[in-house]
Parts: C-alpha cells; structure tokens; sequence
C-alpha cells in the first residue's frame, strides 16, 4: 500500500525514552492507516502509549524508528520547525488540559494559529470560530475567568480555527464534568462533520470512541484494530 | 475593545501580550539591573559632574588663565617682561614652614603662601572676618597681618589677634581663610595654610640661595590670545629656564588624576555588581521560562518556530531590561545628585551637578549587554527544546546545549563589555586583570557550586535526620546551591579583598613606617647652620640617629651628549628621572644603605672632572651605562658628569635615596642647604621639634606622625568610598540569593508539608533548614574567602608592590556576613513555608 494515499501511515514506529532508570520502551513497532475525513478512536489503559502516539502523529515528537507519513509529509525527515510550520495549517489538536494562554483573551487565543500562519483576518475569524462554540458573548474573557467547559470550548474554536486537515484531541473531556464533556463531545463531532478534518479522538471512554468510524486499541506500546463502521 | 497589537510583527505582539502578566518572576532581574546601572551611572555621573567642574571652574582653579612656576627662583626681569606684556600678573610664593605659637607654646609644619595686591586674579578670597585684602597682609606700624587655616587656630589654639612666629618674623593673625581659591591647584600639601603678603617674605628668612621654594606667577591674558601658542612662544623665548607651565584647562592635576582613578577604580566594582546581578538576571530569566514551559509548548503545539520563541521572549527580556536600565539611569542621576548634595561642599573644588549622557550611556550599554549575556543562555535553551520535552522536564532532566552561535553571541558580548571595561580604563593592565578574574571567579564559582552539590549527593547518609534533609536539599534537583554559591560568593569575594587590601595598606602605613622612618624630616638647613644644628640635635635626650645630607634641585638636560627632548629611552619606567627637577647630593663616602653594582666609588679627595653614581635600575631603564655622561642643570648652570658607578638601594627604606649623587666638587660650590632625617624615641617627639625649631626658625620640620594622620584622613575617604561601592555587590548577591530562594519556595513549601503530615514539627523542620543554610553560608564564605584572598594576594604583590600578610579577623568576618545572610534569607524564606497550611497547598499541587 502506498502510505501517502492515507491521510495519516505510520509504519513500524518505535519510541524509546532514557531515564536515570534505564531504557523505557513507549511504543513498539506501531502501524496505522487513517483514511481522510474519518473520525479514528484511539483507546487504551493510561500509559498504554496513546498520547505519545498522537503526539509523534501531530508531529510533537519523534520516532526512534518507523515511517510517519501525515497529509503527504514524510515527518522523519523533518525539522521541529519545519513540522511546526506544516502544523499551523494542516493540524488542530485539542489536549485535555485546554493549554490556553493565560495572558490572552480568548478572542486572542483562538486567533493565535491564525497569526502564526500570516492571516490578516485573524481576528474576525477567531471571533466566528468562537461564535460557532457559542461563545460570541466571552471573547475578551481571560482564560481565568471562563469555566474549564468554556475553556475547552475555546481551546476547540482555537484547534479548529485554521481548517485543519486533521484534529487531534487528547482525552478532550478529561477535566469536565460528564455533562459539559458530552455537550464538548458533541460540538466536537458537529464541526467535524461540518469542516470535514479527519478527527483522532485519544480517549480511555469505550463509549466516546464508538462514536467514531473507526477505533484501535493501545495495549503496552502496541496497537490492534478494533470495531469499524466503515 | 481590549488592545490585541495586531499591527505589531509577531514577536512582539506575542510580547506585549505575555507583559500584561506584569512583573511578575521579573521582580529580581529588575532590581539586579536597576541596581548594576544605577551604581555604574552614579559613579559615572559624580565623576563627570567633578570633571565638568574643574573645567568650568579651570580659571579659579588655576588662578590664572596661565600659571608658570619656578623652583628656587624668581624670574628674572627679562622673562617677567616678556610674560607680563600686555597680561596682569598676579605673583606668589610658596615654601614649607614652622609656624609657632609663643602664647600656647605650640608649633606645627604649615604651607605658606605669600600673595601680592592682585591675588587673587579669578574667584575670590573668602576671609573671616571678611576684611580688605590689603588691611589683612599690611604692617599696620608694628607688625605684618596673616590669615590661617581655621584648622590650624584649632591645632595652635590660637584666634584672630593672636602673634605667632614664622621664619624671623612675628604677624598677627587678622583672619582665618574660609575659601582659598585656587587651594585644589597645589596638589598635596604637608600642613596648613598660612596667607602673608610677599612684601613680608624677605623679613622671614625664609628665602635664601638653595631654599626650597616655588615662585608663582598666575596671568590673565587677554580674551583673543591663544593659550597654546602663547606657552610655545613663551618656551621658544626661554628654552632653559625650566618653567613648569599649567593652562586654565589643566589646573588641579592631582584632583583630575585622582578623580579619573578613583572614578574609574569604582567603576570597575559597581560592574562586579553588575555581574553579580547578572547572575540574578539569569536565575530570573531562567525561572521565568521554566514558568513558561506550557505556554511555549501550547505555542509550538499551535505551529509557532523556535525563532518565534526566541525572539518573543528575547523583545520581553529586551523590554524589562530598557525598563530597568532607565529607572537605574534616574536612580543613578539621583543618587550622584545626592551625593553631591551631601559632599560637595567637602571636595576640594566647589562641585556642582552636571548631567551628561556619556556616564549614562555607557551604564546602560553595561546594563544592556549584562543582561543579555546572562539571558541568552536560558532564551536559547528554551527556544531548543520540543514542546513534549518540555511537559515531561521535572521527569526527563536532559541536559540542554543552545545552539553555538547563542554560544558565540554570548561570548562576543561578553569580549565587548570586557574590552569596554578595559579600553575606558586609564590602568588597562589592572583593568584586564579585573574583568578577567571576575569572569575566571564567576566560571570557577559556577563550577565550584556544582562540585559543592556532587560532593554533598556523594556524602554518607547522616544519621541524624535534621542534617540528612539539610544535606539533600543541598544537591536535589533544582537546588539553590549552585545560584547562592555563584551569586552571593562573588560579591563576597569582592568583599574579601576588599578588607583584606585596605587592612594591608593600613597596616603598612600604620605599623611598618613608624618602625623604619624617622621622627622628622628637617629642611632648608643652611650651610652655615648645618654643623651646629647637628650637634645640638645630637645633645638632645632621645635623638637617636641623625642623617644629613646636602640638598639641591636639578634637572637633567644632556644625555649621553643627546638633548633630553630628543632622547628616547629604551624603558619608560623610569621617565620621571629627566621629565623634572630631582633632587641631588654629593658624597664622599658611599651612603651605608647603598651598595655599588657596576663601577668604583671616588677616593674621599677626588678633584678630579665630576662624577656621578647613577641609581642601577634607572640607569638600565634609561640606557645609561658605565662612561655615559649625563648633564644637569643646576640652579642655572650645567654641570656635565661622567657616570662612575651604579648602585642599588632599596626605596623602601624611607631614608634618604638619590638617584644622582655627584663628587663633592661639583655641586660644593653652588648654592645649597642641607636637609635631616632624625630618628627619635616618640616621647620627647615633641620636645626636639620645639628645641630645633626655636633655635633654627628658618628650618622646616616635618614631623612624619602628622604627615601620616594626614595621609590616614585621605585613605578614610577612600575606604569609605570603596567601602559603600563594594556593598552595592553584596547587595545585588542578596538581590540574587533572595531570588534563588524564591524560585525554589513553592518546593520548599511542599517539603514541609510533606514533612508535617509525616509527623514532623516545626522545630525538626527549622532545624533542618537552618543546617541546610548554615552548610551553604559557610561554603560559599569559605569560597569567597579564597577567591577573594588570591586576588587581593596578586593585587598588593603584582599591583601595589607590597607585602601580602592574611588577617584571620578579615577572613572570619567574610565567613560571618556570609553565614549571617545565608541564614537570615533562608530563615525568613522557610518561616513563610512553615506558616502555609498543608491543605491549601495539596490543593494547589
């Protein structure tokens, strides 16, 4: 199979990590095809490797071996910021701990991509982003002074802002409360739908990941098909 | 709408966003840097506020638009004919005498100075009481009239109306000098004033052939004449007559050589401060974008280059450092108007404050440059790291390198403030050696804190818990060993030398001069009197040794055939042999103190061509060998000698030493006095110099206890001004010990709750801290003792060419500030932890 016909084509990864207490072997020999426009669940005990595996797809880190092929970029032979750069326009990702910028507002906080990538209507963007989260009434709200709901919110008008190719959320609803995170879920799928990004949902919640079209367990470093709506 | 800085470029758009967090995690770095530059420009701004001073004030200080002294000599009619054509010429004469008191029976050395109707030609004469010149210095029928330093009524304890004795001839004291205006331009001075008129000096007896005095001749020229050309024409129209000439722009050398030193010197110590609190800067930097870790990750997440890090971070650095740079400018301009204000009046010229960018420029050039010396480093750490890296860093210690070229910026940098430090400096050897020990101390500080927290990771496990903690805390992650030992250790080390230098050169003055040096200095003995006056000084009880020799003034103006102007010796050490008059001697017998190196001594009845035995290392500085001949000139006549011998003596020795004594028979002709060393038991002190100065009144005596507390009064002030200049670093240490302290707080705070829910009380937590600091004072006070003991080692041996001698007292008050500071912070820090309620802080970990 050609990896670049898949929007996402890992082949063979392997991570390892040093410690003072010797080699930690995080991932171990993971490969993946993710078609675009799906929405993909990653599932798996905490340390399974699941975030690491998102944040080597992402382009946050490297492989210690493997192909990573993401949108048509061969990411092993790219520069951090030569893959930051190819993040600004093609990759959204949300983390379950919002990351929002403390000393911006969150109409400046979702424009921040959007600057990054030399947009002149940054702003009135961001600010139709944050509306369609439903937060036009907040925008010059400091993080601080949202709710960790509306935090996220902002975080996804952020993530999705420059119409990514691909949206990753790590474990989106982790610090929420079951209703906040259900409505965040569902604002999530909705956008993805409408903009049509490929979605990587890291979640441990079975339920949150059958929403998804396809879903791969994480299990000790190594990953295994799961169900399939394809 | 709030302000988003959209039109800005990125990296300061994102600044100016980052800054409405305020100062916070800054507060250190900004008063590290406000105080580096405030100290550099107040130094700066005193030093030029003084220079601007003597410049605007150069025809008051001078006396004159021109000033011309001779030694030993009027000037002849011709030369006052041609000097005094078209000028006015104000005319004074100065010498060294003994001023004495008959009612209080007291005597003491004085500096007279006679002036005539016009002095003087700029400023004015402050008098108390104010009277007119001329009814001051006039003889009213009976006597001459004298004004006095107010210093000196006290010392005699005389007052206006009283009689007292100079030279022949008894004045009466009509007023005390207030202002002399012209007192800067006499450079040191060996007692206190004493004003007469020069219709009186004849009277005295003071002014005979061979007495030492100067005659000056302060002129207002014209306003269209030029200075330059007129000196020129001057030399060109008397080549020979050995003038010593001083234009309005050069008045008060002494005080311009002195404040160039002594501002430069302090200078070079408010930039340790600086330094040190470079070290604060970088702590603070670093802490603040270790602070920044998930908004830099959140930023790279989102797509941003490590370029655009760094320079976000480098424009909010660049930011706080212009704002600290220019509150330090206000506070250094603040500071130096102040000092003024308090010591203006006390220096010896009237100081006003002058503000003028160059002092202030070059402090926030320092300023600019130290800080970013000290913040590229953790910038460019930052800017390295991926975004995952930097959410994993309290578990993933990687050791992070920035790139070279940070590596190389940071060293350009540092050779640009070095080579600033140097080329500003009149002393460039001693200024190299400053700023290269400060960097080596620094690298060797740095390195020695990490050695000290290896050791201490390698130690056994002590048994008793309180000093197991201590111990841990000393090497753990994040430690503060390192950035206190650093930090705190070079303003120590500053301190170090500091006392242990001024205790050396105190005590060489104090303790080994009165050991080596005579009683007394006694002067302008006359030929006639010089048999006598050493036989009655040998009557006296407790005059143990006298040593006299004969004394005149000359100047060479031939070497080895070639005109002094167009010689050029081979060292310039020993220059100031022919760029004036020396004074000279003759001997038959080779002096006792002396040893011959090259030549033979004259046989005791030579009458041969005159010789000279030449001093052996200004001989090899000057190129003058064995059969060379130098000639002097001698009162106005040349004497050509032939070089008969070398010798070696040691300076040291404050006796009397010659770099030139000729055969007998060349100098015994001209006019000369004779001048004495005596030795003397300190209790009849007193007694010999009535004795010697009631029977000889025309002989100067100066008594070396005075000269010395004289000379102890200037070191005082020095001190002083070192002294506070040097506290600035151990301030700015503080500054960064706090900060090293506050950056490790919160984890302070989370051992002691750690601890009390572990059942600890405050006692075994306290305790435990209070060895952690005790530990770390010592360290560091130890260190800075060393460092600070090797510098002040080669300083006084290589610099000042003097003795080295450690004083345990200077060294254990190092150890002590450092221990007394290292507590104090630390226990201030950890009784704030102690007081934070454990449930809080669970919370918030």
């Amino acid at each position: 199979m050609n990896p670049k016909a898949n929007v996402i084509a890992l082949k063979d990864v392997h991570l390892t990590l040093s410690s003072s207490a010797g080699p930690v072997h995080i991932l171990r020999g993971v490969s993946l095809d993710i078609p675009a426009g799906k929405a993909v669940g990653i599932v798996g005990p905490s340390g399974s490797g699941k975030s690491t595996l998102m944040a080597i797809m992402a382009g946050l880190e490297k492989a210690s071996s493997g192909g990573v092929f993401v949108d048509g970029k061969d990411y092993t032979k790219m520069s951090e910021d030569q893959l930051a750069l190819h993040r600004r326009k093609r990759v959204g990702i949300l983390l379950q701990a919002f990351h929002l910028i403390p000393t911006m507002n969150a109409l400046e906080n979702v424009a921040v991509p959007l600057e990054l990538a030399g947009d002149k209507d940054a702003f009135e963007k961001a600010e139709a982003e944050l509306e369609a989260v439903g937060l036009d009434h907040r925008l010059e709200h400091y993080p601080a002074q949202l709710s960790g709901g509306e935090q996220q919110r902002v975080a996804l008008a952020r993530a999705l802002a420059p119409n990514p190719k691909i949206l990753f959320a790590d474990e989106p609803t982790g610090n929420l409360d079951g209703k906040t995170g259900h409505a965040i879920i569902d604002l999530m799928f909705d956008l993805h739908k409408k903009k049509g990004a490929t979605l990587i949902l890291i979640t441990h919640d079975q339920s949150l990941a059958e929403k998804c079209h396809l879903v791969f367990h994480m299990s000790d470093g190594h990953l295994k098909k799961g169900g399939s709506k394809l | 709408m709030m302000k988003t800085f959209s039109n800005f470029p990125l990296p300061l758009r994102f600044a100016l966003r980052e800054l409405r967090g305020g100062v916070k995690g800054f507060k250190v770095f900004l008063a590290c840097l406000i105080l580096g530059v405030g100290a550099i420009a107040a130094v700066g701004g005193l030093t030029d506020s003084i220079r601007t001073s003597l410049t605007e004030q150069g025809q008051t200080i001078l006396g004159g638009d021109i000033e011309l002294r001779l030694f030993q000599r009027d000037a002849s009619l011709e030369e006052f004919e041609f000097f005094s054509e078209g000028a006015e010429v104000s005319e004074s004469i100065r010498l060294r005498g003994v001023l004495r008191a008959p009612q209080t029976d007291k005597r003491t050395l004085v500096e007279m100075k006679a002036v005539d109707d016009l002095y003087p030609l700029y400023g004015d004469l402050v008098l108390d009481p104010a009277l007119e010149k001329t009814s001051v210095f006039a003889h009213d029928g009976t006597r001459y009239g004298m004004a006095i330093d107010p210093f000196l009524a006290d010392r005699l304890e005389v007052s206006v109306g009283d009689t007292v004795e100079l030279g022949d001839l008894t004045f009466e004291i009509r007023s005390l000098i207030e202002t002399e205006p012209d007192r800067s331009n006499e450079g040191f001075l060996w007692g206190p004033t004493v004003m007469i008129s020069t219709t009186a000096v004849p009277e005295t007896g003071l002014v005979t052939p061979g007495s030492l005095y100067n005659s000056h001749y302060k002129i207002r020229l014209p306003g269209e004449v030029d200075i330059l050309a007129w000196q020129n024409d001057l030399i060109a129209a008397f080549p020979e007559a050995g003038w010593r000439i001083r234009d309005r722009d050069g008045g008060a050398p002494g005080v311009r050589r002195f404040v160039d030193n002594m501002g430069m010197f302090l200078t070079l110590i408010s930039l340790t401060a600086l330094l040190v609190g470079g070290v604060g800067v970088g702590n603070a930097v670093g802490n603040y974008m270790r602070g920044k870790t998930k908004v830099i990750a959140t930023m790279k997440i989102l797509g941003a280059d490590s370029d655009l890090i760094f320079k976000t971070y480098l424009v909010q650095v660049g930011i706080f450092s212009i704002f600290a740079i220019l509150v330090g400018l206000v506070a250094g301009v603040l500071g130096a108007l102040g000092v003024v204000g308090l010591i203006g009046s006390s220096l010896p010229v009237e100081v006003g404050f002058t503000l003028t960018w160059s002092p202030l420029v070059l402090a926030a050039v320092y300023g600019l440059f130290v800080s970013m010396i000290f913040s590229i480093w953790p910038l460019a750490v930052a800017k390295k790291i991926s975004p995952v890296q930097m959410m994993r860093d309290l578990v993933d210690h990687k050791k992070v390198r920035p790139e070279w070229r940070y590596i190389f910026l940071m060293l350009f940098l540092i050779a640009v403030v070095m080579g600033l430090a140097v080329y500003l400096s009149p002393w460039k050897y001693t200024a190299t050696g400053f700023v290269v020990g400060s960097a080596v101390v620094i690298l060797m500080l740095r390195q020695t804190g990490k050695g000290v927290a290896w050791l201490f990771s390698k130690a056994p496990r002590a048994k008793r818990p309180a000093l197991r903690l201590a111990i841990a805390n000393l090497h753990r992650p994040g430690a503060a060993t390192g950035a206190v030992v650093m930090s705190l250790g070079l303003g120590l080390s500053l301190f170090a030398m500091i006392a242990l230098i001024d205790k050396n050169f105190s005590d060489n003055l104090n303790q080994q001069i009165p050991d080596e040096a005579p009683a007394f200095f006694m002067l302008d003995i006359q030929k006639n009197q010089a048999d006598d006056f050493k036989a009655l000084a040998e009557s006296l009880e407790g005059v143990t040794d006298i040593n006299m020799v004969a004394s005149l003034r000359g100047r060479i103006t031939n070497l080895k055939g070639i005109p002094v102007d167009e010689y050029t010796p081979p060292s310039p050490e020993s220059s100031w042999v022919i760029s004036g008059d020396r004074t000279i001697t003759y001997f038959d017998e080779l002096p006792d103190s002396n040893s011959l190196t090259e030549g033979d001594w004259w046989a005791k009845d030579y009458s041969g061509p005159p010789l000279v035995s030449f001093a052996a290392e200004e001989a090899a500085d000057l190129g003058l060998e064995i059969g060379d001949t130098i000639t002097i000139n001698v009162m106005g006549q040349e004497i050509t000698a032939e070089i008969a011998s070398l010798r070696s003596f040691d300076w040291g020795t404050r006796n009397f030493n010659f770099v030139m004594i000729f055969t007998p028979n060349a100098l015994e002709a001209a006019p000369h006095t004779f001048m004495a060393s005596l030795n003397a038991a300190e209790p009849q002190e007193s007694a010999i110099h009535k004795v010697l100065t009631d029977a000889y009144p025309n002989v100067t005596a100066i008594r070396i206890r005075e000269i010395l507390t004289s000379i102890d009064n200037i070191l005082i002030q020095i001190r002083s001004a070192v002294n506070y200049t040097g506290a600035l670093a151990i301030l700015a240490g503080i500054l960064v010990l706090g900060g090293a302290l506050a950056a490790g707080y919160r984890f302070r705070v989370y051992d002691s709750v750690i601890l009390k829910i572990l059942g600890a009380v405050r006692k075994n937590i306290m305790t435990a801290f209070i060895f952690e600091y005790l530990l770390l004072g010592t360290i560091t006070g130890v260190l800075a003792l060393l460092f600070g003991g090797v510098a002040s080692y080669l300083i006084l041996t290589q610099v000042m060419d003097m003795t080295f001698q450690f004083y345990p007292g200077a060294a254990a008050l190092t150890i002590v500030v450092s221990l007394f500071i290292t507590l104090l912070f630390g226990i201030l820090n950890t009784w704030q932890a102690l007081g934070e309620k454990p449930t809080t802080v669970l919370r918030q970990f």
